[in-house]
């Protein structure tokens, strides 16, 4: 009931008029993001955090506004992946295996509508998942030390190492530029000044949007030069945008499996929708596929993903608001921006900012309503946002990015520096390195080490605080499973095929 | 007759010119915040820029300006090497500037004599900090606790070795005998995660500074043992009992203040040295110091620039003391 009282006082937050505007500026903006090729919603948050900071907005309408653009972009990752067969995000790559198929079966329109529902019935189960786990995870955040935060850390990296996709070389590697690039500046325990060379400027390390805004929004724009246009693709011919109740019900298991599964992987840290939507569509293939329809436009095969990156979405909001830990890629991003306001993310952020979380939370549930009416009456004109010409498009973002990186910092040194990392990113890139590890290597190496120094402040150089208390064993534990997953699956898939 | 008119122009165009030339008057006042907008730096420059507007003192508006990095570092070698002679400008700076300075992180070549030391305005005192539950009750509790089982409590605080916030550390655990170099101590990313982690009982000791704790104090979840302060404070701090009356000598204070650059005039100085006494007599100033929680701490021109000279002797002392410095 403390819930549901603390839900209402979110809701005065998230309904007064201001905040409505922004959830739809949000979400409509994040449909955008997501919708176009490259820019997905790390982009989408990293240019506009420094825009609504600088703007003065207050925080807890800054968070509704980034949180709206993060799961409107995961709706609107599908659109072009139906279309064009070019996923809009991360999340979307699995959207394309079914969806892309339904589109040249003249499909398009209720391939649209189908994954707009799916995504829709994945958010939601997320945010009710978010309103009910996350205060009891708070709850018990306050027993997190820096030695369980260590663990959690080592859970964390045991989880990226495990789970990502296709290279897990490439994405160590990734990892360790995030770890390289997080050590520069003044050491937190020692003081100690490190890897700065003496430049002042470098004291406190890399400003975290740099890191972004380089990483990410730079070397996607260096991307795009090297594509011409983006009016090579024919756009296919949409007509019916709705789906009928009894191809709605072909997939409600599907969907309620893959909200399930995607809201799970969200709330690991370090995980993000890529992941959420490989494994959701895997276990659906598995379970599902009898006819050998996957691929080719099987319904089914298109809810899975959808539902499972808007799940993932809310689940990932869960360790950040708890633990100020990131779940993913774009809530490391949004982590940034709590910091950016002064606010310590961590298990006191429920008792001390209980409008801001409570705020955003309800937010989400409005964002979602609005996105699914968005969704169905706009379609055609988010298809024709896909064919903004490049030479409209790249200089917009460049500008907007370097403005907001500029305004933050207020140096020219600060500039150059996201020059470096965005080439350093777009090598990175064409050299098909996944760039989400590399800013959780950054974002996560630093909370990693910080806790271990102090847990070792702690206790005197003892390596047993790290065993101690049943946080830590269950988290040990936890960490044990998850690097065998990998492998019990391969069993799995061995003795299924062997029974075939 | 035209003669006597020419005579009388000119004079009036020397008095007009020369009084141009003598008294010096700030075309854009700006006051550096050596950080990022909402921190403590930020609010030093409001502190002057707000009530010099207030009390109609100064005609233009007193723009803040921020120059983030390295607490203060990055501004300190901006002043000195780009706009030394800029009377434009006061720079924001804090206790924690003269223990860096001091420790030679602005620079190993730079010292408190590398600027001019206009005044500080404002002052915030340390403040030992434990849980509501612990069993300690007043100061000579905790040191006769920590004296017997020195390696039996965590102090944590919200900086690095050598901040301000593990000096405070290193100042009571010198109270109870035990070297800076062997204390437990846990740096966390600002008083807010110290805060956490007492709650969690990670730490047991949190020294932090009372106004930023201020907003804790009716949450009735910690106690304050003793404040570092030489008197105690008004308000709703009164009842708060300093360090001092419980018989031990330890007293940190988180001064507020400005500098300008090494070469401005002394004509400059003395104009901006004129203006901050005369700014710190007014109840607009009064007002808006104790609107952000800042106690009177007031020290202006010269007697500022001999005590920020004392200041570095005495961190170098403490510095070398803790092994920071050799």
């Amino acid at each position: 009931m403390e819930i549901l009282s603390s839900l209402a006082t979110g809701f005065s937050v998230a309904l007064t008029p201001t905040h409505l505007f922004l959830i739809f500026l949000g979400t409509l903006l994040g449909t955008l993001f997501g919708a176009l090729p490259g820019l997905g919603p790390i982009n989408g948050v990293a240019i506009l955090l420094p825009i609504c900071y600088t703007l003065g907005l207050p925080v807890e309408s800054s968070l509704i506004m980034l949180a709206g653009i993060y799961y409107g972009a995961e709706f609107g990752g599908r659109i072009s992946s139906i279309l064009l067969n070019v996923p809009g995000d991360a999340g979307a790559v699995f959207t394309c295996l079914d969806g892309y198929p339904m589109a040249q079966k003249g499909l398009a329109g209720p391939a649209l509508a189908l994954s707009g529902v799916a995504s829709f019935v994945g958010a939601t189960i997320a945010i009710v998942g978010l309103t009910f786990f996350a205060p009891l995870l708070a709850k018990v955040a306050i027993y997190f030390g820096p030695s369980e935060y260590f663990v959690l850390m080592i859970f964390a990296f045991a989880t990226i190492s495990a789970l990502m996709g296709t290279n897990p070389v490439k994405s160590l590697i990734g990892l360790t530029v995030g770890l390289i690039v997080g050590v520069v500046g003044v050491d937190s325990t020692t003081g100690v000044l490190r890897f700065t060379f003496g430049e002042a400027e470098l004291y406190d390390g890399f400003e975290f949007l740099i890191v972004i805004v380089g990483f990410f929004a730079v070397s996607e724009i260096m991307l795009m030069l090297e594509h011409h246009s983006s009016d090579d693709f024919e756009m296919p011919k949409i007509t019916r945008i709705y789906i009928t109740l009894k191809e709605l019900l072909t997939c409600k298991w599907t969907m309620l499996r893959s909200s399930a599964i995607g809201f799970l992987v969200g709330v690991l840290p370090g995980t993000g929708a890529s992941i959420a939507s490989a494994v959701s569509y895997t276990i659906a293939q598995k379970i599902s596929d009898k006819d050998k329809t996957f691929g080719t436009g099987d319904m089914r095969g298109l809810a899975a993903p959808e539902s499972a990156n808007n799940a993932c979405s809310g689940g990932a909001l869960i360790p950040m608001l708890t633990l100020g830990v990131p779940g993913s890629g774009t809530t490391a991003v949004l982590l940034g921006a709590l910091m950016l306001y002064n606010i310590n993310p961590g298990p006191m952020l429920f008792v001390e900012q209980p409008l801001l979380v409570w705020g955003l939370i309800a937010s989400m549930y409005i964002g979602n309503i609005m996105l699914l009416i968005m969704n169905f009456p706009m379609v055609r004109v988010f298809t024709k946002i896909l064919q903004i010409p490049y030479w409209l498009l790249v200089p917009s973002v460049i500008v907007l990015a370097f403005v907001g990186v500029y305004s933050v910092n207020m140096s020219t040194y600060a500039l150059f520096l996201t020059i470096i990392l965005g080439i350093l990113g777009y090598f990175l890139r064409k050299l098909h390195y996944p760039m989400a590890p590399v800013i959780l290597g950054f974002v996560l190496g630093k909370i990693m080490e910080d806790n271990l120094r102090r847990a070792f402040a702690m206790s005197g150089g003892e390596v047993g605080i790290f065993f101690q208390g049943s946080v830590n064993w269950i988290l040990w534990s936890l960490t044990i499973f998850i690097l065998f997953v990998p492998m019990l699956a391969k069993m799995v898939v061995r003795r299924y095929q062997l029974k075939r | 007759m035209s003669k006597m008119l020419h005579f009388v122009a000119s004079c009036a165009a020397l008095v007009v010119l020369g009084s141009n030339v003598h008294a010096f008057e700030p075309n854009k006042p700006l006051c550096l915040a050596p950080a990022k907008p909402g921190g403590g730096f930020d609010l030093t420059c409001r502190l002057v820029s707000n009530s010099l507007t207030a009390s109609k003192l100064l005609d233009k508006p007193m723009i803040v300006n921020f120059m983030p990095g390295g607490v203060g570092a990055v501004a300190y070698n901006h002043v000195i090497g780009q706009k030394p002679d800029d009377a434009n400008m006061i720079v924001a700076a804090s206790t924690g500037s003269a223990l860096n300075i001091a420790q030679g992180k602005f620079g190993a070549k730079y010292s408190v004599d590398s600027v001019r030391w206009l005044a500080a305005l404002g002052a915030d005192y340390g403040a030992v900090i434990v849980k509501a539950d612990a069993k300690w009750n007043n100061l000579n509790e905790l040191v006769a606790d920590l004296k017997a089982n020195p390696k039996g409590f965590v102090l944590g605080s919200g900086g690095s070795i050598g901040s301000q916030d593990w000096f405070k550390a290193a100042i009571i655990a010198k109270l109870a005998g035990i070297n800076p170099k062997d204390m437990k101590y846990v740096a966390f990313e600002g008083g807010g995660e110290a805060l956490t982690a007492l709650m969690g009982n990670h730490i047991q000791i949190y020294p932090g500074d009372i106004a930023e704790f201020s907003g804790q104090i009716s949450s009735g979840k910690f106690k304050v043992l003793a404040l570092l302060s030489e008197e105690r404070l008004p308000g709703q701090m009164s009842h708060i009992p300093t360090a001092k009356e419980q018989g031990f000598d330890a007293v940190w204070t988180i001064w507020r203040g400005f500098y300008l650059g090494p070469k401005v005039s002394d004509e400059e100085y003395d104009y901006w040295v004129n203006k901050i006494k005369a700014l710190a007599e007014t109840p607009e100033f009064k007002q808006e110091r104790e609107a952000r929680g800042l106690y009177p701490f007031t020290m202006i021109g010269k007697p500022y620039h001999e005590f920020m000279q004392k200041e570095e002797k005495r961190f170098k002392e403490l510095a070398k003391e803790a092994g920071l410095l050799k």
